[in-house]
């Protein structure tokens, strides 16, 4: 069974098919690519699937668990966690908090816990420290642990963003166009840090992205869509050589 | 790792450095005029602003975690404190001289408090669904509603048991008895429970309330929804449960200081000038001035505006104009990018300044 | 025929609320913020007013047109000192600021005319109209308000269909980036957008005055807010919505008043807002709008 099934998803916006029909399954620890050109209905996908709309048709399963028209912050406790094409930090949080943010549900401790200072408030705080550091380590940001997020360059701003994903600990990860803005050599590296979250944490990934490279570079298998629906899927080399492919990129 | 996690704990106590500052400060004060008032050298005047200047540096604090920590402005905050002082007032009223006096006073606090939180609760269900500048016109409505609405109200006691009415005390129809709260003459006769010790110690456990509820994981819940709600919402926070807490805490400590406030005065009414919007405007001046989420901040404004202008007399009648310019003043250097640039500039350029900078760097 | 005469009433006040509700919505619309000085702004009006007639002794026509001239001024400057070096900023902080401008007004108004209430001697010199044999009389000021309501919507309407200052207000309000790009001055439009906004301010200061004559520096604060509450409960940023939602607003006052209790009238007029805002959040004729993720 794959770990995200989602079937005939559809969703209008004033009688515009922002997707329609869309189809995809993704195995557990499979590199997924989501491309094709602007407008195409990617991102509302993951707006689909994380809760942010409602479908109007269609099931989402995930790891067997019908998740369709759940809200955002129950999707996230089923095992989605995401980032954002335009990246979307705790800005006057510091990066530590940031990810002690993205914990918030693995480490708990009632409100009145933390206004009386119970011992379980430092145990729980001192936990929640060592599980954001360790997370931060993976992504090199541990130096940063007390500066503010917004004040972080903003290559590492994604890398946050993907950190405070993790910490939810989710069993699939989407990350929105990860390498929008970034330089090639940032690109590359950025490359290298998916490799290794998925290693590391085992995890199953599905990205939007633009840069080729990127995409043909770590991606296993695409699914191409193209006026909110899928144009062609499969694997990654036969996909980007496919002419209807390259025909919705460049035009007729 | 552990060389880092040591330089965090370092950070950490930092916020345990500055908690401590904030409490030492208000200790410092409380002894400062205690001392003073020893020496018989403090004028009456001043006297009487002491239990207000508690009042309104609680008022600001529990502002301050609407507006600075969770991110929304309210301006209805003196409509919460209306209720805690109505409510509280009414339960002191009601058994005088049937319990100890520090007993009653203390279950009035409590009931002043949780009256106001479960307004705000009631409130933030339909009002925190909204955002930005509806959200401050629907809580100014609602603090203009509930001034109103304790105005035409009518509660007597007799024999068999209270009687309530919108209209007037006839209505009552009572049997003798008393008529406990009268319209627009409001209640009288509460006891002077309040003074300023007992104001200090409620603002230090409002202070504790507050900073302690900042640094923990609600905390944190409710300062990412501030910063971020969408990305707030996809870690699995429960914007609603959280927003509503936050709010609901902020409106029963301005319950809180509506208590101390009744408990102060001989009778109380709703008026515009105590519970209506100009009050909520002037909390927001204390919020504002001392630095939005600056919760030590909030104290110290609060009790340099309020002393500034009954010390340096004739400025009193000047008092609310200087409120004003204050707002604007501070508004525009903290937030206006080409302004801030400046200052940014400016204080640079003071040794002692840019010295402490680079050392926090 | 009592019923009539509160009806009527209240589409008068309902039309001073309209000419304030629409200084709010061309303001929100299209500088996006609350300008929560607006009300003061009336207030301003009206002591110009009572200052040309009462000191100066101007005719009432001579009068309207200082004040006019005085607000629309004053909401320029506003704009330029106030609000202008914040645009962008967090809608807090531009809130935040316009109450301090309001406060300012205020109390500049308080130092100059003290708290006492003035009476205001109306400008308008329209005879009542005297209809069902004298059972439903119709004040002058009545008529007045309630034409000019009616004449300054359709204005406004044509203003912004016809006109090239008027579509590039559309513009901005649309997109202010995309305005820009396209050559319209968008600083510009903005402040013209303030002066329009208070120069209804100083006509609503009138009418409201000549309606209800008495006048102290908190006169404009409450019809303000009201104002607005006529413009949301309207659809923000629509010119007819403004018209409609400060009509509504004006009969459902003087009815609650008439009949249910007049210490609560105010509470009922907020408990609309609140209801409009939870049920319909754009208004009557408001559009919806939706933070893009």
């Amino acid at each position: 069974m794959a770990l995200l099934e989602i079937k005939d998803l559809g969703i209008s916006f004033g009688g515009l098919k922002a997707v329609d029909d869309f189809n995809v399954e993704i195995e557990k620890g499979e590199l997924y690519g989501l491309i094709g050109p602007n407008g195409a209905g990617k991102t509302t996908v993951f707006n689909l699937l994380t809760g942010v709309y409602k479908p109007d048709s269609g099931t989402i399963k995930l790891d067997g668990r019908d998740i369709t028209g759940l809200k955002t912050a129950y999707v996230s406790k089923c095992g989605i966690a995401r980032t954002f094409q335009n990246i979307r930090l705790f800005k006057k949080l510091s990066v530590l908090d940031n990810v002690k943010v993205g914990l918030h549900n693995r480490f708990e401790y009632s409100t009145a816990t933390g206004i009386l200072r119970l011992p379980k408030y430092y145990r729980t705080e001192s936990e929640m420290d060592d599980e954001a550091f360790e997370l931060l380590k993976v992504f090199g940001l541990d130096g940063y642990a007390s500066h503010l997020a917004q004040n972080l360059p903003y290559g590492k701003q994604r890398k946050l963003e993907i950190a405070r994903a993790l910490a939810t600990k989710p069993i699939l990860l989407l990350l929105d166009e990860p390498a929008a803005g970034m330089n090639p050599n940032e690109t590359v590296e950025l490359m290298e840090t998916i490799r290794f979250v998925r290693e590391q944490f085992d995890m199953t990934i599905l990205l939007i992205e633009h840069d080729m490279r990127l995409v043909s570079g770590i991606c296993e298998k695409l699914t191409v869509m193209n006026f909110g629906q899928v144009l062609t899927f499969g694997n990654t080399d036969e996909v980007l050589n496919d002419p209807q492919v390259i025909t919705a990129y460049l035009g007729e | 790792m552990k060389k880092f996690i040591a330089a965090y704990r370092n950070r950490f106590s930092k916020t345990t450095r500055q908690n401590t500052l904030t409490f030492g400060m208000v200790i410092f004060a409380y002894l400062f005029v205690e001392a003073v008032l020893r020496t018989g050298n403090m004028s009456s005047l001043l006297q009487g602003l002491l239990v207000p200047l508690c009042i309104y540096a609680i008022l600001a604090v529990s502002l301050n975690l609407t507006v600075g920590i969770l991110g929304e402005l309210s301006l209805g905050h003196a409509g919460f404190m209306c209720v805690g002082a109505f409510t509280g007032s009414f339960f002191s009223v009601c058994t005088a001289g049937t319990m100890p006096n520090l007993l009653r006073f203390i279950i009035a606090l409590l009931i002043g408090t949780l009256s106001a939180a479960f307004f705000g609760f009631i409130i933030g269900i339909p009002v925190l669904r909204l955002q930005g500048d509806y959200l401050a016109i629907v809580t100014l409505a609602f603090g203009e509603i509930i001034k109103n609405l304790v105005n035409v109200l009518y509660i007597g006691r007799d024999e068999s048991g209270f009687h309530f009415s919108l209209k007037d005390t006839m209505s009552l129809n009572m049997n003798g008895g008393e008529v406990i709260v009268n319209g627009p003459q409001g209640i009288s006769g509460t006891p002077k429970d309040s003074n300023f010790t007992i104001g200090i110690i409620l603002l230090i456990i409002t202070l504790i309330i507050v900073l302690n509820l900042i640094h923990s994981r609600t905390g944190r819940a409710v300062m990412a929804i501030r910063d971020n709600r969408i990305a707030a919402e996809s870690v699995g926070i429960n914007i609603t449960k959280y927003k509503l807490l936050a709010f609901s805490i902020s409106a029963g400590l301005a319950g809180l200081a509506g208590v101390i406030y009744a408990h102060n005065l001989a009778t109380l009414t709703a008026l515009p000038k105590n519970f209506g919007y100009n009050m909520s405007i002037i909390i927001l001046v204390f919020v504002v001035l001392g630095g939005i989420g600056n919760i030590r901040g909030s104290v110290i404004a609060a009790v340099v505006l309020t002393l500034l202008p009954e010390l340096l007399r004739g400025l009193n009648d000047y008092r609310m104009l200087i409120y004003s310019i204050v707002l604007i003043v501070m508004m525009l250097i903290n937030w206006s990018p080409k302004l801030v640039m400046y200052k940014e500039v400016l204080l640079n350029k003071i040794p002692f300044i840019a010295k402490r900078r680079k050392e926090e760097e | 025929m009592s019923f009539i005469s509160y009806l009527i009433n209240g589409i008068s006040l309902g039309s001073v609320y309209a000419i304030i509700a629409l200084g709010y919505t061309m303001v929100y619309g299209i500088a996006k913020m609350l300008n929560f000085a607006h009300g003061d702004v009336i207030m301003v009006g009206a002591f110009t007013i009572f200052t040309a007639m009462g000191q100066a002794n101007l005719p009432p026509a001579v009068a309207v047109l200082i004040s006019i001239v005085v607000c629309t001024v004053l909401g320029v400057v506003i704009e330029r000192i106030a609000y202008r070096p914040l645009r962008g900023t967090a809608p807090l902080a531009v809130l935040i600021t316009a109450i301090g401008v309001s406060y300012f007004l205020q109390n500049v108004a308080l130092l100059r005319f003290g708290a006492n209430s003035k009476s205001f001697t109306s400008v308008v010199g329209v005879k009542p109209l005297s209809l069902a044999n004298g059972e439903l009389i119709i004040t002058g000021e009545t008529l007045v308000t309630i034409i000019s309501g009616v004449v300054i919507v359709i204005v406004l309407t044509l203003f912004v269909r016809k006109t090239k200052p008027g579509q590039a207000m559309l513009a901005v309000s649309e997109d202010k980036d995309a305005a820009k790009l396209m050559g319209v001055n968008v600083n510009g439009t903005i402040a013209l957008t303030f002066a329009i906004g208070s120069a209804l301010a100083a006509i609503a200061g009138a009418l409201l005055c000549s309606a209800y004559p008495s006048l102290s520096p908190y006169t404009g604060s409450m019809p303000g807010i009201k104002g607005f509450v006529a413009a949301v409960f309207g659809g923000i940023g629509s010119i007819p919505g403004a018209m409609i939602g400060g009509i509504l607003l004006g009969v459902i006052e003087i009815l609650s008043k008439a009949y249910i209790s007049s210490q609560l009238a105010d509470a009922i007029v907020f408990a609309v807002l609140i209801i409009v805002l939870l049920v319909k959040p754009t208004g009557i004729l408001g559009r919806n709008i939706n933070e893009k993720v």
